[in-house]
């Protein structure tokens, strides 16, 4: 616990997150308790509410004591062996300790408000109450009995309304025969507060300083609060799942219509409909924006348990180790915060269990007794990536190899042409455990399958990367929210389906003249080559038992990614990217593997959702039945991607080729010539509702012939009022480079053959067997640096 | 007629049935309906019914009878059920009409099939018969998935591999 506390403190963002959670779930217990203990009263035999007061004292006391809030948590254990006696009917709940209990109750709320205030629990330990709560709960009395009338309000500011005889308060009279002197707290809504301080002087003398004028000492220290901001039980408010549900799949809805209006108004030429729409469609998208992020929750939510488990775990198996976090507040759909929860806890175990190895061995192989687990997570292309790392043993591809073998997971055949990344990721395999010895952790081979199913079925991605002797590192991705998505349109079989663009890499059209070659055969499985490599294919007509309706003239491949296996989907038709708003199926259909859910379009049909896990299943890409060498192919393809290079051909002034990289590259449009206009002596474009300044390559390299304007610039291959900007830069910060014509692009691994020969060039390459300079994009870049200037000015 | 039932009635050629209203959320003319590929025939795909999407079960493949005729376009009764909220696909619609429950007989035993469990029984009007429905029934996935083995011969949508 120290460590895990010690750890805790040290990362103080991620602490006011925790603090702030347990004020709200704390006062909102306590605001509870006040009226269960007039119920209490009312009704002492009801062991019910005795077990739920009991159970929110000790959900206070295990929290502080996680925190390290010391004297919070004595006083709560104090009242918690008091309640627990009471619980099991071991003591009878009596009025005075009902009071004691009570004032309990006060210390423990006035200790939260300085918890607030300065994230510590006081100086204040509240002995006397500790010492009374400990008495009665050895069956002893408060205090002397009280010869003095009680006075009963004379603290607190409360409203006194005199009390008829008729209508005695239920809650101090049978206990304290001095109370029929005084006037009696009113029934009405607090009837618990007002006897607190009153109760409190009259159990001991020595509690009631500090007890004394709680409610009043909170309503004079909350003015005085240094930063004046509303409390956090006032700026945070619970609210019911349900509807929260219910509001997103209403803002889904919502947005639905959107599109429908936008779409008709499009058709209307009516401009004033045209701006109101698109002012509702902005005002959509935020509030649905802001929708999401109500259902949006820290991963500390999840990850706050773990420096806990990981202590109980190590301890449990005689090692060391320490948790580090990173990202704590990446923030992800509630409803993935729960489906996350167990694989999470699965991997951190799996980590301790399997991964740390034993101070001993630690270091023998020279790396601190102590392990660190490391959970890292973070947003990056619309997705939440989460890393589980441990700094032990690593994946052995030899040991792995052997025990798959020896379990008959895979063939000798096949472990031939499996990398040694291959090994590792067969701890996904059902039925793999590598543990030589099976613990009450883990290893009983039911596990990272599980895991892997689970995260896939969120829409998830996991993978691993490990290094024998440093430790292995747990990679997921997933999606920020399941409800809306990105997704590509396409048309098959005269239907309309989405394909969620998680799974998409990238598109591929095979033109007429291609189409008869272009699919080569596998031993009857259809491929085609990818940049060289063999991408195997699936109709979706064909999966689906859809009948072609159009006699397309090109093929139009889709390629798909699931987990590591990469395929091509046949599709007759590419329309679009759009939002969808994801909708379930019915159970009978949820039963077809190839679909995820439906979606309605832009026109008000019901579009399907594909699944391409499903589909892959289904065309047997993922099965062990596939082309061995087909599949050791694709894999070695992937590895060597890594070193690629993509590269943009395009043709250079005086028809020399010009290579230009890819990757800054942000969009290839098309222009009319006529849409070019001047800001100064800079030709630029409006674009995207921003203003884009555009350079010429033939100025660029020095090669500027005249000072004819672009729109004369004559393109030999486009039509002569078109002209191809290739747009670098992103956001608002774009620059676009106009070029006569865009030949190709490649990838491949390229290396420089020949230096620069002129400005602008970083170098000589050799692509496609021609001579092809490369485009030198830092100083391309330096010199649109003033252009984007413009841009910002403008 | 205080026990009176109301049945909302409706037309599979001439042939006269009738589910309780308490289970009907509304009637509407014809949707657009999106297939679902390698669902059970029944399932004539899915409509959208003002932003939710609702499965429609066709009611003449449910009891076995031959499929309308292209050109006929089918209603939609759009039922309430325990499992969720269903477009039952119809020929015509008929008017909501009340039934004396002393007029009601079980099926005969000639009834065999998927339309014995489906069939809850006959009101015997003048002039004709209307048959009830028994709605818990139709849209269970048993029976939904049933449909398809027993139409399996025509093999024009086989089912899901499993």
């Amino acid at each position: 616990m120290a460590k895990a506390k010690a750890t805790l403190r040290a990362t103080d963002a991620a602490m006011d997150e925790i603090i702030k959670e347990f004020l709200t779930e704390s006062l909102e217990g306590l605001d509870q308790l006040d009226n269960k203990f007039v119920m209490l009263e009312q009704n002492p035999e009801d062991r019910d509410t005795l077990a739920s007061i009991f159970r929110t004292i000790h959900t206070v006391k295990g929290t502080c004591g996680f925190l390290g809030f010391g004297h919070l948590e004595k006083v709560a254990h104090a009242g918690e062996n008091l309640l627990s006696l009471l619980r099991d009917g071991k003591l009878n709940f009596t009025q005075e300790i009902a009071s004691a209990l009570l004032s309990m109750v006060d210390a423990i709320r006035t200790m939260l408000g300085e918890v607030e205030r300065t994230e510590a629990d006081g100086e204040e330990s509240y002995p006397g109450l500790i010492e009374t709560l400990n008495r009665l709960k050895d069956g002893g009395s408060a205090a002397p009995p009280s010869t003095a009338p009680s006075p009963l309000l004379a603290p607190a500011s409360l409203p006194v309304t005199p009390v008829t005889a008729s209508a005695p308060s239920p809650l101090l009279a049978p206990a304290t025969p001095a109370t029929a002197s005084a006037p009696p707290p009113s029934p009405a809504p607090e009837p618990a507060i007002s006897p607190v301080p009153a109760a409190a002087e009259s159990t001991s003398a020595s509690v009631a300083p500090e007890l004394h004028p709680t409610p009043a000492e909170r309503a004079a220290v909350a003015p005085t609060a240094p930063s004046g901001a509303p409390s956090v039980a006032d700026s945070s408010i619970r609210v019911d799942v349900p509807l929260l549900d219910k509001l997103m799949n209403l803002v889904g809805e919502l947005v639905l219509a959107r599109n429908q209006i936008l779409e008709y108004t499009v058709l209307q030429e009516n401009p004033p409909l045209l701006a109101a729409s698109q002012r509702l469609s902005m005002i959509t998208s935020e509030l649905q924006e802001g929708i999401m992020r109500t259902r949006m929750q820290p991963i500390s939510n999840i990850w706050a348990k773990f420096p806990r488990v990981v202590r109980d775990l190590a301890l449990g198996c005689s090692k060391q180790v320490r948790v580090e976090m990173e990202g704590k507040e990446t923030e992800l759909d509630k409803s993935l915060i729960e489906a996350m929860k167990d694989p999470l806890t699965h991997l951190v175990r799996n980590a301790i269990d399997h991964g740390v190895e034993m101070p001993a061995a630690r270091r023998a192989a020279g790396k601190p007794e102590e392990g660190c687990l490391l959970m890292r997570a973070y947003h990056e292309g619309g997705q939440v990536h989460i890393e589980i790392s441990d700094d032990g043993a690593g994946l052995n591809p030899v040991k792995l190899r052997s025990k798959a073998l020896e379990k008959g997971l895979i063939t000798p055949d096949r472990a031939a042409a499996m990398s040694e990344q291959d090994f590792r990721r067969l701890i996904f395999l059902a039925g793999f455990s590598t543990a030589e010895k099976i613990t009450n952790i883990s290893g009983r081979g039911v596990g990272m399958d599980v895991v892997k199913t689970n995260i896939e079925r969120i829409g998830g991605v996991i993978d691993l990367e490990s290094e024998l002797g440093r430790g292995t590192t747990f990679k997921i991705r997933i999606p920020l929210t399941l409800a809306i998505v990105p997704a590509l349109i396409i048309t098959s079989g005269g239907e309309r389906f989405a394909i969620p663009q998680v799974n998409l890499l990238e598109l591929i059209r095979i033109n007429e003249e291609q189409r008869n070659t272009a699919i080569e055969y596998v031993h009857s499985n259809p491929v085609y080559r990818l940049r060289g490599k063999l991408l195997p294919i699936v109709n979706l007509n064909r999966e689906l038992k859809l009948i072609t309706t159009v006699v397309a003239s090109v093929i139009n491949i889709v390629v798909l990614q699931t987990g590591q296996h990469h395929f091509g989907l046949v599709v007759d038709q590419i329309n679009d990217t759009q939002e969808i708003v994801v909708k379930p199926l019915d159970k009978v259909l949820q039963d077809i593997p190839v679909f995820a859910g439906a979606t309605i379009m832009g026109d008000g049909r019901v579009a399907l959702i594909l699944d391409v896990l499903g589909i892959a299943q289904q065309a047997r890409i993922l099965s062990d039945s596939h082309d061995q060498n087909l599949a050791a192919q694709l894999r070695a393809a992937r590895e060597r991607d890594a070193e690629r290079q993509t590269l943009l051909l395009v043709r250079a002034p005086g028809d020399g080729r010009l290579a230009i990289p890819l990757a800054p590259v942000s969009r290839l449009e098309e222009f009319e010539t006529h849409q070019i206009e001047n800001a100064g002596d800079v030709d630029v474009i409006q674009y995207r509702g921003h203003i884009l300044p555009l350079i010429r390559l033939k100025d660029i390299l020095g090669e500027r012939r005249s000072f004819d304007r672009l729109a004369h610039t004559g393109t030999s291959a486009a039509a002569a009022n078109l002209m191809q900007v290739i747009v670098f830069g992103d956001g608002v910060r774009r620059v676009g480079l106009v070029v006569d014509e865009i030949l190709d692009i490649v990838q491949d691994v390229f290396e420089i053959k020949g230096r620069s020969t002129r400005a602008g060039i970083a170098g000589t390459l050799v692509i496609q067997n021609r001579v092809t300079e490369l485009f030198d994009i830092q100083s391309f870049l330096q010199r649109a640096a003033p252009l984007l200037a413009l841009v910002e000015e403008a | 007629m205080a026990d009176e039932q109301q049945l909302c009635t409706f037309f599979l050629d001439d042939r006269f049935f009738g589910v309780g209203v308490e289970n009907v959320q509304e009637v509407i003319r014809y949707l657009p309906i999106t297939p679902v590929p390698l669902a059970p025939p029944v399932i004539r795909g899915l409509i959208n019914l003002r932003g939710q999407i609702v499965t429609a079960v066709d009611l003449r493949r449910l009891l076995q009878l031959a499929d309308r005729a292209a050109d006929l376009r089918p209603m939609n009764i759009v039922v309430q059920t325990r499992d969720g909220i269903f477009s039952l696909l119809v020929d015509r619609i008929g008017d909501v009409m009340g039934v004396d429950p002393a007029c009601f007989e079980h099926p005969p035993d000639t009834l065999d099939g998927i339309a014995r469990e489906l069939i809850q029984g006959t009101y015997k009007l003048q002039g004709r018969l209307l048959l009830t429905l028994n709605v818990a029934k139709l849209f269970r996935p048993n029976i939904l998935n049933r449909s398809v083995e027993r139409q399996e011969p025509d093999s024009e949508n086989p089912t899901a591999p499993a």
